[in-house]
C-alpha cells in the first residue's frame, strides 16, 4: 500500500487555505502509509529568473544563515532563505551549477537538495504524516497545487530519500502507489542515456524516466504514455509540474484512485475519505480513472 | 391496541467511529431501522451482522460496506468504495450511486443492487449471490465467478467473465471483450424469466429481458471429470 493525495485549486480564494485542506487529506492516508511521507506544494512566490532550492540538512545542528552566506559568497548574488528546523527554502537568481556546488561543497552542512524549481517546495521525512505536516508547518502553507504521498515501503528501505515525491527535474514531482518489476532494466537504460538514479528506489526510476523524456521534448502526457509502454508492474502515478497535473493507472488498475472535479478545484486521492473534508465535495463529479487512461489538467 | 413502531435510530459515524457504530448495529433487534449519517467514506461499516434490521447509509461509504452480512438489508444514498457486499451471505444491499472495485466479491447469497455503475472486477469469484448493476461494469468483471447471477443494464468492460465456472452473466448493453473461456450463449425462456424477475427485484425498468446477451463458461479451462462418480 501507499497513499496518494493531490489538490489543484482553480479558485484563487482557496489558495491561502491549500496547506490546511491538504494536511487533512494527507493525514487521512496514514493507514495506507505510516512509515514516511512527502509533499510538493507549488506557489507563485519566486521572482522571475530566480529558483527555489528545497534543502534538507542531516547535520545535528545547522546554521542556515551560514549556508546562505556561503552561497551568496560563491555566487555574488543575494539570496533569501526561509528555514524550518532541518529544512530550508533558498531563493536565488544565481546560476544553477554554482549554487549546487556551493551547497554541496561544505560537507559539515550535510545537505541534500530535495528539489529545485520556480514554484515547488519539496518536503519529505520519515514518520507519521500528521507529525511531518506539523513539523514543517504545512497547514500554514499557501499555493495553487499540492501533491502528497504516505509510504508503506516495499521495494526499498524506509529512508527520507526513499520517501516520495521524487523530483529529478525543475518543478517535477512524482508519487507512486504500487511496485515496478522491471525498474532495474530501465535504470540501466537510463544510465546509458546519461541519467543516474540516486537511490535504489523503483519509483525514482519512473521519475527519472519522465524527467529524461521531458528533456527530450516530450510534454507530460507523452512522457506518461511512454511510462505505460515501458514500465511493468502495478502503479497509480500522479505527476505534477508547475503548470500540469497528471494521473495514470496500469492496465490492471488494482491500485486505487478517486478523482473529484469541481469548478473551484480538482482533487485526487487513493481513497474517498481523504476528499470528504473538501468544500462542497457532495457536488463534485467523482470518478475513477480507467486502466491506462491518462488524465491531465493544466493550471 | 395500536402497535408502536420505534422511530429509526440515527448514528453519527464521524462522532462515534466505525467500531462503536458496528457494535450498536449488532445490538439492534429484528425489525429495527437505523440511519447512519456523517459517513465520509468510512470503511467496514455494517460488516458481519446477522440480525434482520434495515440500515440506511446517508452519504458515500468506503470499503467493504455490508461485507459478510447474513441478515440485514442496506440502502446507500450515495456511492461506495471497494468490495461492497463482499462475501455477502443473505440480504439486499442497494446502492443508489456508483460502486468502486470488487462489488459483491465472493458473495455466497443475497443480492447487491448498484443503481449507477460498478467499477472493475465486479462479482469477482461470485459464489452463489446475485449482483444487479443498472449502469456499466468495469474490466475483469465476474472473473472466476463460480456460481450465481450477474445482471448488467449497461455495458461491460474488457475481459468479461474470464475463467468463469458456473455463474451466468446477462448484459443489456455492449461487451467490450470477453475473457478467456467466456462464451456468448443463446437465451432460453428460462433465462428471460430469470432476468425479468431480477429486474423487478432490483427495480430496473430500463432493461428488456428479451434483449440481453447471456455469457457463460465455455468449459474448456476447467472440468471435474475425474470426480464425476463422486459426490463433491
Amino acid at each position: 500500500m501507499c497513499g496518494i493525495v493531490g489538490l489543484l485549486v482553480r479558485d484563487q480564494g482557496l489558495e491561502q487555505d491549500l496547506g490546511r485542506y491538504f494536511t487533512t487529506m494527507l493525514e487521512e492516508m496514514t493507514a495506507r502509509g505510516p512509515d514516511s511521507a512527502g509533499l510538493a506544494i507549488y506557489d507563485r512566490g519566486v521572482p522571475a529568473q530566480a529558483l527555489r532550492w528545497s534543502l534538507r540538512s542531516d547535520a545535528p545542528t545547522i546554521v542556515w544563515s551560514s549556508v546562505q552566506a556561503a552561497v551568496d559568497t560563491a555566487t555574488g548574488a543575494t539570496s533569501s532563505i526561509e528555514e524550518i528546523g532541518n529544512i530550508a527554502f533558498l531563493v536565488t537568481s544565481a546560476g544553477e551549477e554554482v549554487v549546487s556546488r556551493a551547497l554541496l561543497d561544505t560537507a559539515d552542512h550535510q545537505l541534500t537538495i530535495v528539489g529545485v524549481g520556480k514554484a515547488i517546495h519539496l518536503i519529505k521525512d520519515v514518520g507519521l504524516p500528521r507529525d511531518i505536516c506539523e513539523r514543517y508547518r504545512v497547514p500554514q502553507m499557501s499555493g495553487y497545487l499540492a501533491l502528497g504521498h504516505t509510504r508503506m515501503a516495499t521495494e526499498s528501505a524506509i529512508t527520507t530519500d526513499g520517501a516520495h515525491p521524487f523530483s529529478p527535474a525543475h518543478d517535477l514531482a512524482l508519487v507512486h502507489n504500487g511496485s515496478f518489476s522491471n525498474h532495474a532494466t530501465i535504470r540501466r537504460a537510463l544510465v546509458d542515456a546519461g541519467v543516474t538514479c540516486v537511490t535504489d528506489n523503483d519509483t525514482e526510476v519512473a521519475a527519472q524516466f519522465i524527467g529524461y523524456r521531458m528533456t527530450q521534448g516530450d510534454d507530460l502526457e507523452e512522457a506518461m504514455r511512454h511510462v505505460l509502454k515501458e514500465f511493468d508492474g502495478f502503479f497509480t502515478l500522479v505527476v505534477t509540474t508547475d503548470h500540469q497535473f497528471s494521473v495514470v493507472r496500469d492496465a490492471f488498475a488494482c491500485k486505487p484512485m478517486v478523482i473529484a472535479e469541481r469548478p473551484e478545484y480538482i482533487a485526487v486521492a487513493s481513497e474517498y475519505h481523504a476528499l470528504a473534508s473538501l468544500p462542497d465535495i457532495e457536488g463534485a463529479r467523482i470518478f475513477e480513472p480507467q486502466p491506462e487512461e491518462i488524465h491531465t489538467w493544466t493550471v | 391496541m395500536t402497535v408502536q413502531t420505534k422511530p429509526p435510530l440515527t448514528l453519527d459515524a464521524r462522532a462515534m467511529g466505525v467500531t462503536a457504530v458496528n457494535r450498536e448495529l449488532r445490538a439492534q433487534s429484528a425489525g429495527a431501522e437505523v440511519n447512519i449519517t456523517e459517513v465520509r467514506g468510512a470503511h467496514n461499516l455494517g460488516v458481519g451482522l446477522s440480525n434482520k434490521i434495515h440500515i440506511n447509509i446517508n452519504g458515500n461509504a468506503g470499503y467493504y460496506l455490508a461485507g459478510l452480512c447474513d441478515g440485514p438489508s442496506f440502502t446507500v444514498n450515495g456511492s461506495v468504495g471497494w468490495g461492497v457486499g463482499e462475501n455477502l451471505m443473505s440480504g439486499v444491499v442497494r446502492v443508489r450511486g456508483n460502486a468502486s472495485e470488487s462489488t459483491a466479491a465472493s458473495a455466497h447469497g443475497g443480492l447487491v443492487v448498484i443503481e449507477g455503475d460498478a467499477s472493475s472486477r465486479a462479482a469477482i469469484s461470485l459464489k452463489g449471490g446475485s449482483l444487479a448493476v443498472g449502469g456499466n461494469v468495469g474490466h475483469m468483471s465476474a472473473f472466476m465467478a463460480q456460481a450465481g447471477t450477474v445482471l448488467v443494464g449497461g455495458d461491460a468492460g474488457d475481459s468479461l467473465g474470464d475463467s468463469l465456472y458456473e455463474a451466468i452473466i446477462y448484459v443489456g448493453g455492449t461487451i467490450r471483450s470477453l475473457g478467456a473461456d467466456a462464451q456468448i450463449k443463446e437465451m432460453t425462456a428460462t433465462d428471460v424469466s430469470l432476468v425479468r424477475e431480477m429486474c423487478i427485484t432490483a427495480g430496473f425498468d430500463h432493461i428488456n429481458p428479451e434483449n440481453v446477451i447471456k455469457v457463460a463458461s465455455a468449459k474448456q479451462l476447467y472440468n471435474f471429470d475425474a470426480l464425476t462418480n463422486q459426490s463433491y
